[in-house]
């Protein structure tokens, strides 16, 4: 038994995180997406748990290694499935967090049976470096390979096969890895090979999918749950699970904010659900524009109302984020000589040109309409049309702003330099276009007009205010940012446009106050006060007292939806039985509490054998922990911080975490395996050196080399990103192995502790890294990793 | 001499414990002046009306029975099919800003567990409610008439039409979620009444939107938010 078992290594690494992947998409189905997030990230400490368990019962285990490994193997061919299915029979319902004392309790449960899996799958891991600990080099390799392999190849099926019918098929991957194990490790009875082989072909065949149960709180539930709903298209990508609802009885009539002075009816429509959250209309469209009324009553449709102002009766419009085709539609509606229509969903735009061709009337193939399958910066960054409208919907907040759900997610979208470049693609007197709920006290749309104000300042605008218009309805805020300045006609038009459908101008330039509160009466017309500030020369202390986050996002700390600040959360959580709650950005708490959380399961978990186990005594001490802490958080920072640097250039955040996700892990499996046969003594320390200069590097110059290479074609940067990203990878892959395999040479019996930490600190590390960027910047957190990888050099010196 | 005993700590029982319709009541006496409390220091008083309304009003026969000990908190409560009975705090709010008086004839747009509706019963002269979820719908049709409640008028079905044959409404309250204000029910509501519409996800009221009609016709709207907060650190 020499040799260790690297294929099946390789396929559970493979399988552990392809569940991982795979339970985001489940979670954010079944719950919301950053209740998925917290969930897997207590999940993952499963993982440093087996690291600790291995410490603790080590030499119990030792003689039967085989055994377990198979053994480990096959429990997490049987949870992953069970798992999921009992945590879904757990009434937790995040909704009611802050109303009913028994819920954390329940999302204790579901972390509790979600850590199970993680667990028997570092157990299996962890207990191969425990047992050769010399060979640390190419089991790290194999370990890391299988990850990069697994984490991609589900994004790829996601493409094809609905996640719910994707856990049965790791099941029987989980049983080859088991089956495998059997031959490399010649264990005894032969059969089991056989028996382990039957029955992942028996798991493939003959298991049942899994039933995926929403919450019940989740808008397709709810539209479901009225008579006459029925889902009359599924789709499954890595993006979403898209579900298309009809309901001929009780039509959906989508017209978010419409005038209270429109008598019309919006035209059938089909919902489009992501995940279960929306819905988007799909309008019935047979040609003819009258039925299309409705879309002259939104707020959204300003733009074009000031356009003809100017003489743009037939404008040119690019709309990004162009989903079931509403925006397009509208641009029809208004003339539109020709619409450019830019979806980064080809599962959502293909409902549009293909499912349902016919009861959208062709949209897309309408003349002078063209659809673009891209993500909305990359497409600005290539090219040089100009429009005469942009419009952009800010599509993440539609119907989740105001239960703060998004705060935790990038967004280039709606940073100052998307906007910047945004700007750059209108004619002289084109305007682009934003269209938001309306939240009070006002978030999404101060946020956005402060930072149009720094985008115009940027672009070295004297006189921001004078390109500025924003307007407010009962539930729809619309910003106009022009490429000059308003001119008195354009000025009548907005004022016309919102004097005939009851909506109140927020700013325009030359706007009294007094025209501020009439229609929809706030207690103080807040989004007016909110605009003047923004322009006046008190900006930054305006920002600095306004109890929400509005400081404007930038490509570097793109957190557009963040509004939570520390200050404001007392007073908010006082006014809880006075309805207050709402007021709350729910996802940045919710990510401290993941790391907070995080901390202490993993502080006790580790110091655990310290306290309980006799082996304490002979547990290296701080430097070793430090080393593994060090090495496990900056290898986090780093791959987290880079997978953004490299969205904006490979145009398409899927694609770019999975490039640069295979990338960092492949070349850190070469690294890792290249690192078990150079015999330099000072090895991490050059391995570090190397990694500081190539980040620091990177840092300065990727954002010039992105922007002189935009114009490449997909294939091409792809090549260019591995190859930017393989030296810095393979330094990255030195350091863990080489610790392991010094600390085989030193106290073998603590490499399941170091295993434990590393793996924790990757967890920990994880949420941490976020929560930096959030604050920070993405440059800080590589810059921390640099001196964080610094602080592991100098670990390494005090293990002997 | 068994049959004396069990008398006996029938009577002991009876005597020892108070009803459970007494604790109720206490519950919900207690539930009042919390929400007195928490408007006093946002909002203009509550009407009397409105009081007493919520005083008599029984929630907990409006709530599944696991969350009957729970009905007098201040909380909104599930109630099936993804719906939720409203915080009470809302619910006093909500019928306050409608300004119905006795006599007056008001449109509920969804039903839900029939909460509102009873509450708006106590003062309005007649409740015409309409639920698009079937069995709710059924459920709180069942459950007010077994409560006693004749001028309640309920129908499932789709409420976008509003009720023409009862109109016009001096109030209407839309609990249903929509992306806009039915263009129908604006024209059944009097000149001079009001439409109050709760907007936000389940367990979640952002704000509340309150539709007047003028008397010449003409339609604002204000936005309140059910609490005194100001954005701006330092106020105004």
């Amino acid at each position: 038994m020499a040799r260790p078992p690297f294929i099946a290594i390789g396929l559970l690494s493979a399988c552990v995180l392809a569940y991982e992947v795979l339970l985001t998409r489940l979670f954010s189905i079944v719950l919301w997406h950053h209740y998925a997030y917290m969930i897997i990230s207590a999940a993952m400490l499963g993982y440093g748990a087996s690291g600790t368990a291995l410490t603790l019962l080590r030499e119990r285990i030792a003689p039967h290694f085989g055994a377990t490994f198979v053994a480990a193997a096959t429990a997490l061919a049987v949870l992953m499935p069970a798992a999921f299915l009992l945590a879904q029979q757990v009434p937790f319902n995040p909704l009611e967090l802050l109303w009913d004392s028994t819920q954390p309790a329940k999302l204790l449960a579901v972390y509790l049976l979600m850590m199970l899996p993680f667990f028997c799958g570092g157990l299996g891991i962890g207990l191969v470096f425990a047992q050769f600990g010399r060979q640390a080099a190419r089991i790290y390799a194999c370990d890391i390979a299988g990850a990069g392999f697994g984490s991609m190849g589900v994004i790829a099926v996601l493409y094809f096969v609905p996640p719910s019918q994707i856990l049965t098929a790791l099941t029987a991957l989980t049983l080859l890895a088991a089956s495998m194990a059997v031959v490399e490790l010649k264990l005894r009875p032969k059969w089991l090979t056989e028996l382990f082989t039957g029955l992942a072909v028996l798991a493939v065949a003959a298991l049942p999918d899994i039933q995926v149960h929403p919450s019940t709180y989740k808008d397709l539930s709810q539209a479901l749950n009225i008579a006459g709903s029925h889902v009359v298209e599924q789709r499954s990508s890595p993006l979403g699970q898209i579900t298309v609802v009809e309901n001929t009885r009780v039509p959906l009539r989508h017209a978010p904010g419409m005038s209270l002075n429109a008598t019309m009816e919006p035209p059938p429509q089909l919902g489009v659900f992501i995940d279960g959250n929306g819905p988007s209309a799909l309008t019935r469209f047979d040609g003819d524009l009258a039925p299309l009324a409705y879309l002259g009553q939104l707020t959204s449709a300003l733009p074009y109302h000031a356009l003809a102002a100017h003489g743009i009766k037939q404008p040119r419009v690019l709309v990004l984020g162009a989903g079931a085709g509403s925006d397009v539609l509208q641009a029809l509606y208004h003339g539109s000589a020709a619409v450019d229509a830019v979806e980064l969903d080809r599962s959502v735009s293909a409902l549009v040109s293909d499912r349902f061709r016919d009861y959208a009337g062709h949209l897309y193939s309408q003349p002078g309409v063209h659809l673009y399958t891209a993500e909305a910066r990359g497409f600005i960054g290539i090219g040089d049309r100009r429009y005469d409208l942009i419009q952009v919907a800010l599509l993440d907040s539609f119907g989740t702003a105001s239960a703060g759900l998004y705060g935790l997610s990038e967004n280039y979208l709606y940073t100052v330099e998307a906007l910047q470049a945004y700007l750059g693609r209108l004619t002289p007197d084109g305007m682009l276009a934003v269209t938001s709920w309306l939240a009070l006290p006002p978030r999404d749309a101060l946020k956005l007009f402060a930072t149009a104000v720094s985008a115009l300042e940027r672009d070295g605008v004297n006189d921001p205010g004078a390109r500025l218009a924003m307007i407010r309805g009962w539930k729809t805020v619309t910003l106009l940012v022009k490429n000059s300045a308003f001119t008195t006609g354009e000025i009548a038009a907005i004022r016309e446009f919102c004097n005939t459908r009851s909506f109140d101008p927020a700013y325009y330039p030359g706007m009294h106050a007094d025209e501020a509160n009439r229609y929809n009466l706030l207690a103080q017309p807040y989004f007016h006060e909110g605009a003047v500030a923004l322009l006046s020369p008190q900006r930054k202390e305006f920002i600095d007292r306004y109890k929400f986050h509005i400081e404007p996002a930038t490509d570097d700390s793109p957190h557009f939806f963040r509004f939570f600040k520390w200050n404001s959360a007392a007073e908010i959580f006082s006014l809880r039985a006075q309805g207050g709650m709402p007021l709350l950005d729910w996802s940045y708490p919710l990510l401290v509490a993941t790391l907070v959380q995080a901390v202490v399961a993993s502080l006790l978990l580790i110091l655990a054998p310290l306290a309980l186990s006799k082996c304490r005594r002979t547990l290296p001490g701080t430097p070793v922990a430090l080393y593994f802490l060090a090495i496990g958080f900056a290898f986090m920072f780093m791959e987290i911080a880079f997978i953004q640097k490299f969205v904006l250039f490979l145009s398409h955040p899927l694609h770019a975490i999975a490039v640069v996700l295979c990338a960092f892990l492949m070349f850190a499996s070469a690294g890792s395996w290249l690192a078990g046969r150079w015999r330099a003594a000072n090895k991490v320390t050059l391995a570090v050196i190397a990694i500081g200069a190539l980040s620091l590097l990177y840092s300065t110059v990727l954002p010039y080399l992105f922007q002189a290479l935009a114009f490449l074609p997909d294939m091409a940067k792809i090549l260019i990103s591995v190859a930017l990203i393989a030296p810095l990878a393979m330094c990255m892959g030195v350091p863990f192995p080489t610790g392991m395999m010094r600390l085989a040479d030193t106290s073998g019996n603590a490499i399941p502790w170091a295993w434990a930490i590393n793996g924790f600190a990757s967890v920990v590390g994880a949420v941490l890294a976020t929560l930096l960027a959030i604050h920070l910047g993405f440059s800080a957190v590589i810059l921390l990793a640099v001196m964080i990888y610094a602080v592991a050099c100098a670990a390494l010196r005090g293990f002997a | 001499m068994k049959r004396h005993f069990a008398l006996g700590m029938f009577l002991c029982c009876c005597f020892a414990f108070p009803s459970q319709g007494s604790v109720f009541d206490e519950a919900r006496h207690k539930m009042v002046e919390e929400i007195l409390g928490d408007t006093s220091a946002t909002q203009s008083p509550l009407s009397p009306a409105v009081i007493a309304a919520m005083e008599k009003v029984e929630r907990h026969r409006f709530v599944p029975a696991d969350f009957a000990a729970r009905a007098y908190d201040n909380r909104p409560l599930p109630i099936g099919y993804g719906q939720t009975i409203s915080q009470p705090f809302v619910v006093a709010l909500m019928t306050d800003l409608m300004r119905v008086k006795a006599g007056d004839r008001v449109l509920e747009i969804g039903t839900g567990s029939g909460y509102q509706a009873a509450v708006l019963a106590e003062i309005a002269g007649s409740v015409y409610s309409i639920e698009i979820i079937t069995p709710l719908g059924k459920e709180a049709r069942e459950r007010l008439v077994s409560l006693g409640y004749r001028n309640i008028n309920t129908r499932v079905g789709d409420g976008y039409y509003g009720w023409p044959e009862a109109a016009p409404f001096d109030a209407i309250i839309v609990t249903a979620a929509a992306s806009h204000v039915p263009p129908p029910l604006i024209r059944q509501l009097k000149p001079g009444g009001r439409i109050v519409i709760p907007l936000g996800a389940q367990f979640m009221t952002q704000y509340l939107m309150l539709v007047e009609k003028q008397l010449g016709g003409s339609v604002t709207t204000r936005e309140i938010l059910p609490v005194r907060f100001v954005p701006l650190t330092g106020g105004h």
